[in-house]
Parts: C-alpha cells; sequence; structure tokens
C-alpha cells in the first residue's frame, strides 16, 4: 500500500464518532460547569451559558493562594500540559517545561491550564450540545476571541479562589493570552511570559488560516458545519487545514536538516502522486493524526480568534496604552527562526513594555526549530526561563525551591 | 566634587570591579537603575545585591542578555542610540552607562536620553586625554593602543572617544549638572580629589561622572 492510500485508510477507519468525541462531554479532566446564571459575556455580544470549563492542576495551592500559575495552551493545544494524553497516549504538550523540578517547579507553585472557550476538550465549544437543540452548537457558537478565552479563564481562577496569579505563561496563542491577561487584569498578574507570540496575528498568518478553514469548509462531510448529523467528519479537510498550519511552525533550514529533498522508503520517484518525498509522508502523518484528537469546527474557532486578535486596535491603537501603569514582570521570548511569530513581533511588545517603564526582559532563542521551538527541549529556553520564575518568585516572596539558595 | 570617594562602604562586595563599585556608591538605596549597556550584569547584580535597587538592564549582545535573565536580571536586548526613545520621562532614578559612551553614534543625545529617563545619568569612560595616548599619539604618530583600549583603528567599536575636558564641557552643553566626578588612575583607584583638571585629565584612564538633570 502505498503512503498515500494508507493515509485514506486510517482517515476513514475514523469516519463516525472518533475518541475526541467523549472528552467533549465527559473530559478526562476536572471540569467546572456555570450555570445558566453565570454566563461568560463574549465580545460578540452574546451571553453563554451554560459554560463548562476542562482544567487540569499540578501541585498544591499554597496557604495564601499566592503560588499558582497559569498556563495558556495554543491554537491545537489542550488542559493536557503535564500529563498523559488521554487521546494520543503520548506526554504532556509542555513536561519539559512543567513538572517537578522543571523551570514551572510543581514541588513550589499550584499549576493550572485549562481548555480554551471553542476548544474540544471538555470546555464548551463547537461540539458541545446548545441546550436550545439539545443538538451541538456547531456554527450556532458565537465567534470566540482570545479576550473570551482570557474571560472565561478568570471565571475559573475565580472560582479556585485565587485574586492574583503568580505567574501566566504561554506560546503562541497561548501567549496572545498572556498578554490579554496583562492588559485585562493587571492586578491579577504578578509576571507574564509571552512566548513565541505577538501583540495581533498578522495578515500573513490570517492567510494561513484562512486556507485552513477553507479546506475544511471544501471538504463535503464539513456539511456546512452540522456534520454530527450524518455521523461523518470532515477529516480530509481538516487533516489539510493541518498539513498547511504545520508548515508555518517548522523552518525552511529545519525542513531542509531533517527532510532535504530525501526519498520515502523509495530509492527513485514513481512518477504519480503518492508521497515520494519524506516531508509529504510526514505532513499526511501529522494531518491523520491530528484528525483523531480535534473538532474541525473547533478548529474554526480557535483560528479565528487569533485572527481576530489585535492588542492594540482595543486601546486605540496604541500597544502600550494597554499595558499603561503596568506592575507585572515580563519576561518575551522569541525564537530566532519563527517566521510565524517572528522576534521583531516580539521586540515591538517589549517596546510597547517600555514605554510604559514596565519591569520586562527579553530573550531571543537562536534556534533553526521555528515557531514550533517552545514546546522543544532548547537548554537556553528553559535556563533563562529558570532564571526569570526564580527571580519573580523571589520577588513575590515564595520560598527556594529544593536545592536553591 | 567634594564627596567623591565613600568607597569603604561596608556592604559593597570587595571582589567587585572598582569602577563599578565606585558607580555602585553614586546610587541612593532603593532606587530605580537602568544600566545601559549591561554586558554579564555584573553591576545589576551588585546594585540588587548592595543597594536593594530595582534594576533593569539593557544589552546589545543577546548572548549578554540570555545569561543576564537566567540569572534573574530584567535585561531586555537593545541599542542605546536607538531603544532609549522608547522610555517615558522620569522612568528611573538613575540611568548608567558604564563604558558604553564611546562606542554609541549619536553620545549627546544618548546622554540627553539618559537625563530624560532618569534623574541623574552616571557615565564613566575611558580618558583620551591620558597621557599614554598622548605619548603614543605624539611619539609612535600611531593611533594608541592601550591595554584598556586594546583594538586596532580599524576594528574597534569605539568611535566617539573624548577626554575627561571634552566631557565636561558636553555636560555642561546640554545643561547638566555635576554632582560628582571621580577620574580613577590605571589601577581602576580614584585619583587625589583635590588635584585640579589638568591633573585628572592627563593621569585619570577613566572618568565616572555622576549627572543631573538641571530642572
Amino acid at each position: 500500500m502505498t503512503d498515500g492510500a494508507r493515509v485514506t485508510a486510517q482517515i476513514s477507519a475514523h469516519n463516525g464518532l472518533s475518541v475526541a468525541q467523549g472528552e467533549v462531554e465527559s473530559p478526562h479532566s476536572l471540569i467546572v460547569r456555570f450555570s445558566q446564571t453565570e454566563p461568560l459575556v463574549m465580545d460578540s455580544g452574546v451571553a453563554l451559558a451554560p459554560l463548562s470549563i476542562a482544567y487540569q492542576t499540578y501541585g498544591q495551592l499554597n496557604a495564601d493562594k499566592s503560588n499558582a500559575v497559569l498556563i495558556c495552551h495554543a491554537l491545537t493545544g489542550d488542559q493536557h500540559v503535564a500529563n498523559v494524553h488521554p487521546i494520543t497516549g503520548k506526554p504532556g504538550w509542555w513536561d519539559t517545561m512543567v513538572g517537578p523540578g522543571k523551570p514551572i517547579d510543581t514541588d513550589r507553585f499550584f499549576v493550572i491550564c485549562s481548555n480554551v472557550v471553542g476548544g474540544c476538550m471538555g470546555t464548551t465549544g463547537p461540539a458541545s450540545l446548545n441546550p436550545a437543540t439539545g443538538q451541538p452548537y456547531g456554527l450556532d457558537l458565537p465567534v470566540v476571541t482570545i479576550r473570551d478565552m482570557v474571560r472565561a479563564q478568570a471565571k475559573l481562577v475565580d472560582y479556585l479562589g485565587i485574586d492574583e496569579l503568580f505567574c501566566v505563561a504561554g506560546g503562541s496563542m497561548g501567549g496572545m493570552q498572556v498578554l490579554q491577561w496583562a492588559a485585562l487584569f493587571p492586578q491579577r498578574v504578578f509576571s507574564a511570559m509571552p512566548i513565541a507570540a505577538g501583540a495581533r496575528h498578522s495578515s500573513q498568518n490570517i492567510a494561513f488560516h484562512e486556507v485552513g478553514r477553507q479546506a475544511i469548509m471544501a471538504d463535503p462531510d464539513w456539511e456546512g458545519g452540522r456534520y454530527f448529523n450524518s455521523g461523518k467528519r470532515p477529516v480530509k479537510g481538516l487533516a489539510v487545514a493541518r498539513m498547511a498550519a504545520h508548515i508555518t511552525y517548522m523552518s525552511d533550514e529545519a525542513l531542509h536538516h531533517k527532510f532535504g529533498r530525501k526519498l520515502q522508503d523509495r530509492s527513485a520517484p514513481t512518477f504519480s502522486f503518492d508521497a515520494d518525498f519524506q516531508i509529504e509522508s510526514y505532513l499526511r502523518h501529522q494531518g491523520s493524526s491530528f484528525v483523531e484528537r480535534f473538532d474541525a469546527n473547533s478548529y474554526l474557532y480557535v483560528t479565528r480568534a487569533m485572527d481576530y486578535f489585535d492588542l492594540a486596535a482595543d486601546y486605540g491603537g496604541s500597544l502600550a496604552q494597554a499595558f499603561r501603569g503596568t506592575r507585572t514582570r515580563f519576561c518575551v521570548v522569541s525564537f530566532s527562526s519563527d517566521w510565524l511569530f517572528p522576534t521583531s513581533d516580539s521586540r515591538a511588545i517589549v517596546h510597547a513594555l517600555n514605554a510604559n517603564g514596565a519591569s520586562v526582559s527579553f530573550v531571543d532563542i537562536e534556534t533553526d526549530k521555528g515557531h514550533d521551538a517552545f514546546l522543544l527541549d532548547l537548554p537556553e529556553f528553559f535556563a533563562t526561563s529558570r532564571g526569570f520564575i526564580d527571580a519573580a518568585a523571589k520577588a513575590r516572596g515564595l520560598p527556594p525551591g529544593k536545592g536553591m539558595p | 566634587m567634594s564627596d567623591m570617594r565613600s568607597l569603604a562602604s561596608p556592604n559593597i562586595r570587595a571582589d567587585a570591579r572598582v569602577d563599578l563599585l565606585v558607580i555602585a556608591n553614586m546610587v541612593q538605596s532603593g532606587s530605580r537603575v537602568l544600566d545601559v549597556g549591561c554586558g554579564d550584569g555584573t553591576l545589576l547584580r551588585l546594585l540588587s545585591e548592595t543597594r536593594n535597587v530595582d534594576a533593569r538592564g539593557m544589552e546589545l549582545s543577546q548572548k549578554g542578555v540570555n545569561d543576564c535573565v537566567a540569572k534573574g536580571l530584567s535585561v531586555i536586548q537593545g541599542n542605546a542610540d536607538l531603544d532609549l526613545a522608547d522610555y517615558p520621562d522620569d522612568a528611573f532614578d538613575y540611568v548608567i552607562l558604564s563604558q558604553t559612551l564611546q562606542a554609541t553614534y549619536h553620545p549627546r543625545r544618548v546622554l540627553e536620553h539618559m537625563l530624560r529617563i532618569g534623574k541623574y545619568a552616571i557615565v564613566s569612560f575611558p580618558n583620551f586625554g591620558h597621557w599614554r595616548i598622548r605619548t603614543q599619539l605624539m611619539f609612535k604618530g600611531r593611533m594608541p593602543v592601550t591595554e584598556n583600549l586594546s583594538y586596532a583603528w580599524y576594528d574597534t567599536p569605539n568611535i566617539h572617544f573624548c577626554t575627561i575636558r571634552d566631557f565636561v564641557a558636553m555636560s555642561e552643553d546640554i545643561g547638566a549638572g555635576i554632582e560628582r566626578g571621580v577620574a580613577l588612575n590605571r589601577w581602576g583607584l580614584p585619583i587625589r580629589f583635590e588635584a585640579p583638571w589638568w591633573v585628572w585629565n592627563l593621569f585619570g584612564e577613566q572618568g565616572v561622572f555622576l549627572l543631573r538633570r538641571k530642572s
């Protein structure tokens, strides 16, 4: 069987309700369900209720509730930061950064991560049941913004009885949420780490997202977002969306080193449209494994949330105004080969923070790993993150970790 | 320029470089400090450990920045010529420029920004009026290369040398008040403060000045 055929077979096998559907209604997570009387008031003007938020925690909250760290996940991430993923069986997406003795040390900090609104891992999203119809929302869910995600997280933090978060950290779309947190709730964020992020989504980034959305919508199984009626899922469109997006997470240099023009399990081109090249096979694999754990409509919603993000626009066009008078300690991190959120995006954030005389560190990590570098094991990234977090913990009066002076 | 030497302050670390100690002694405890060109963060660390200051840094080399942040210092990558313009007025009590003035494109503009951002500016710089430099130029007829200024003319980052007298003149031009001034000899020790200007300018290898914005 050729590669192309194998991928098609894999995708067909997952038509119909997938294992992922189970996570929507009864996730392998902690879950808080806010009632009809506690709606999430969204930027679109709609009050969303009831609202469910699925989340994970690690470590212990201290007596004065001053050691809480909120992790914000990226586009297709979820709340499973540092535990085995319930669907894929793989380690948590940031277990290099979060855990006992790690830079975000779960022996010292109480770490929280919740699935975003619009997601598909247990927090209310398009696959959740719409109480008005008894069917999944589909496209009847109001369009979600980064600020809506942050407001929902604030409801969770309130529910947990925490006033001030010691740190809010996240990469990519998670970094957008970090910036939104710092702008919206400055008094609740002691320190902030926006990583591989920007204060707005660029035209190029919106363009890539639009390609992904159009791929989903072009799949006949999408059925205008109401695929739950037929029992089919637009897995081909979603896989293509993931393939296109995945290219933006890697650098040309890294692709060249990893794959070059190498052929996949063959010594010569087949003069066909099989996955002759390793990079094709790799992308097809990324696409087909993604559809096992992600909902197509959710993908539309979370990409849209990123597209709409423009923090300066919310503050009269001045990013500096967004952080006016901030007391938060910031550590802005970028990666030299990230072309999705290039270093210049991080530098713009730093300039806006400087304009407020804010406490800010700015680290650019030299790497060829592209945007996804924030998920990888990069010693310099961890050393700087650890330095920032330890200094912030000291300033917050938190006791030192094991083996620290 | 009377109290320029209170070097025997008991809480200052003994192993630090003398010129950094001189600078540290010009900084009031508990103040807000920006160190422009902070290198590996030695002075920032000295200040935060011994003077309890809110210490921030700016450094041109990304490696220097990353080293500083890994040590828990609040440092960004930036360029004195370009990035000081971003900071608001009165953001700091002190803005420090240690051994960097001579490498900036627009030393005067940099100093003006420093005095806009901070109430005080502290500047240390190599004195091009030192007798060794004068004699090298006079007797060898070549651009001076010394232990402290070890670059050949064609690859030096130092593009705007000045003498202590030049610096004092520029400070007067921009309306800065000289609160304190120290000339350090080749061993980094302060020259007797009673000495006249020409002695400083001839025997000081570096000058360290505390400037105040004139309101």
